[in-house]
């Protein structure tokens, strides 16, 4: 007897390279059989899905998970469509007349979509200089964290040096820290440094280890990486550094994507930092520059909306191109201690 | 280990290790030391009791003052939560705080009562979501990879942009959540249910509906949670619920003994990191109030009073004290969630 299977249930926990999968790496899209095990449950007394004995009796599988799925498809439906509604009421927003956005009562439709919002909103304030800046800071600050975290990360899975141990658990114990408790040191050395109204305060902690999170990523996944490659390579008389360069980072690409497409969102959205170093208007990033978009015209909601969408935008679209990385990497943050 | 192995060791991991003392190590102590102090951050000189200084400059030089800073956060946290709970049995005479030469500061009790309440409303609510949801997405279904990224999204996306996308939803005239509620209320408003000049609440613009405004907001951004449960549920032994249904259990039974004891683990790590999380809300808070703390401070949350009392009123030292009671508060209820751990979460490697 066996149940019906879903087609889209293909292997797609793939992308596993020369079986250095550390422990839960293929665990999030790879497909389960349970949930179809448990499909002829849900006719079991006290289950929510009660059908009358009868028909339990006459059905087949394929009948009864008909009704399942459909019940499943309803649910999940309605759940994304109130995850989806705030996104949508913006989007609506951002191409409505203003004399449309305030009326009442208000409506999710649009008589006639105001597409020139967008280069008005966009217009409207050094909104280009504010995304230039936005990379400008998150480019080097990505990259030194993505360097320096995995560097720490080798050394402290492969690399046997003096205090190893020690410095591991310093290390976790800098995870408990809140940053709020570095917030007045670090604005005061910053301040005697000369680093204020520069993008510095936002990209030098990034070269100086990346994080402790990102770290204990990177040593996780480095410790499930055979030893024979480094033998091999060590035999052929590469360095240590050739070593991490040539084996490990180029293995290391789930964790690398992860690390950075966390880091990138994270610098994009920062706010407290900016707030707190930079003084001069153009030097804002996105984020400070949508907060003062709103405090100087945020009654001209549409324009403020189609703004948020432009900020939005790379965002996603660095979220599709790196998903399928993404989501396996980040299981690695929640399953293995 | 050899020397040489010894040395390139420390060399990959010396830009964390400068990372860690230059960066880290040295501020703790600098942020320990200020917050025994009194100082606006302006002149970085140590004030001498027996130079010349006028009256209104003495702010400005380093002063130690002892634990001053942490008698005024204390003393107006005692003094705020006896306002608000007023124990029959101690006469005010007895506490610490009607003692204290330095007057209470009040507002630390308003904001971690605030914060508080958020924390315990948005991270239960989180995590009932976000397991649902997991739940939901544990299926063999067609396109559900297309449902994980709906309901993971809103986590990638929040931010400013997100945050201005929420004031608009909550906008209590022209906004849309009041206007399915208007909506909703009609027909109890016909059946004399309600009253016919029921109104909507103003969310955000009122003190009372401020705080769950920003819950359902947070409610929103549990794609992170999820994927952890998602992994979880992903894990649990098919065994386990087979042989559960022998023994005839129904899915809910299913659900309290097979499922939920088997993915604790994430829960308790969900858990930890929702009420650290929660605890140090900011942009939310000061991007929806402009930096003041909303309606009688309805949404005054902890970090944000850390940053005004620093960089607004240039107490220095007294947001340093600030932030190590947070700290403080942080750390006795990670504290206490760890050692209940032991009493309800379940780990693989002790059964054998």
């Amino acid at each position: 007897m066996k149940p019906v299977r879903d087609i889209q249930a293909g292997p797609t926990g793939g992308g596993a390279k020369s079986g250095i999968d550390p422990p839960g790496a293929e665990q999030a899209p790879a497909p389960n059989p349970q949930s179809a095990f448990r499909i002829p449950h849900s006719a079991i007394p006290g289950s929510p899905i009660r059908i009358p004995h009868s028909a339990v009796r006459n059905r087949t599988r394929r009948g009864r998970g008909f009704w399942r799925k459909a019940i499943s498809y309803t649910i999940l439906a309605s759940l994304a469509a109130a995850f989806l509604f705030p996104v949508a009421w913006s989007l609506t927003a951002s191409v409505k007349r203003l004399d449309e956005v305030y009326r009442f009562p208000p409506s999710l439709t649009v008589s006639e979509p105001q597409w020139s919002n967008y280069p008005r909103a966009v217009s409207r304030l050094p909104f280009l200089r504010f995304m230039l800046n936005t990379v400008l800071i998150c480019v080097p600050a990505v990259a030194g964290q993505v360097l320096t975290a995995s560097l720490a990360g080798y050394a402290f899975a492969r690399l046997r040096w003096r205090g190893r141990e020690v410095w591991f658990i310093v290390l976790l114990a800098t995870m408990m820290l809140p940053g709020q408790i570095l917030l007045i040191p670090h604005f005061l050395m910053y301040k005697s440094l000369g680093w204020v109204n520069t993008y510095k305060p936002l990209i030098v902690p990034a070269w100086l280890g990346g994080g402790a999170f990102f770290i204990f990523l990177f040593r996780q996944f480095f410790k499930g990486i055979p030893q024979g490659l480094e033998e091999a390579a060590r035999i052929d008389g590469a360095s240590d550094w050739q070593i991490y360069w040539r084996i490990f980072l180029p293995n290391a690409k789930p964790v690398l994507a992860t690390v950075g497409v966390m880091s990138f969102i994270a610098h994009w959205k920062e706010f407290m930092a900016p707030l707190i170093y930079l003084s001069d208007f153009e030097k804002y990033p996105i984020s400070l520059g949508l907060y003062m978009y709103n405090s100087l015209e945020g009654s001209w909601v549409n324009l403020l909306m189609a703004a948020s969408v432009v900020a939005l935008g790379p965002l996603v679209v660095l979220f599709f191109v790196a998903q399928r990385y993404f989501v396996r990497g980040m299981l690695l943050t929640g399953t293995k201690g | 280990m050899t020397p040489r192995q010894n040395t390139i060791g420390y060399l990959f991991a010396a830009p964390w290790l400068v990372g860690l003392l230059g960066f880290t190590l040295f501020p703790i102590v600098v942020s320990l030391l200020l917050s025994f102090c009194q100082w606006s951050g302006i002149n970085l000189e140590f004030y001498r009791p027996g130079r010349k200084v006028a009256p209104d400059e003495e702010g400005k030089y380093i002063r130690w003052v002892g634990t001053a800073n942490y008698r005024r956060a204390l003393g107006g946290l005692a003094d705020g939560a006896k306002e608000d709970f007023r124990p029959p049995r101690r006469s005010a005479s007895g506490a610490g705080a009607a003692r204290a030469d330095v007057p209470p500061d009040k507002n630390v009790w308003t904001a971690l009562k605030n914060t508080a309440y958020y924390s315990f409303l948005a991270v239960p609510l989180g995590l009932c979501v976000a397991l649902a949801t997991a739940m939901l997405l544990n299926q063999q279904l067609r396109g559900i990879g297309l449902f994980r990224t709906v309901f993971y999204m809103p986590h990638i996306l929040g931010g400013v942009a997100t945050i201005m996308m929420w004031m608009w939803v909550f906008n209590p005239t022209y906004g849309l959540f009041n206007a399915m509620l208007r909506a909703a209320a009609r027909a109890p408003q016909q059946l004399g249910l309600l009253g016919a000049s029921w109104q909507p609440p103003d969310w955000l613009y009122g003190q009372t509906w401020s705080k769950p405004a920003l819950v359902i907001m947070s409610l929103w951004g549990t794609g992170a949670a999820m994927l952890i449960f998602l992994a979880a549920l992903q894990n649990v032994p098919e065994q386990l619920y087979e042989a559960a249904r022998v023994d005839g259990a129904g899915r809910w039974r299913q659900f309290r003994h097979v499922t939920l004891p088997q993915i604790t683990p994430a829960l308790f790590f969900n858990l930890v990191m929702g009420i650290i999380g929660s605890f140090q809300v900011f942009d939310t808070a000061y991007i929806m109030t402009g930096g003041e703390g909303g309606v009688n401070k309805s949404l005054l949350f902890y970090v944000l009073y850390i940053y005004q009392k620093a960089f607004h009123d240039f107490e220095f030292g007294y947001a340093s004290a600030l932030a190590w009671v947070l700290f403080a508060v942080i750390l006795a209820f990670t504290l206490l969630l760890v050692r209940s751990s032991r009493w309800w979460v379940y780990y693989e490697g002790e059964r054998r």
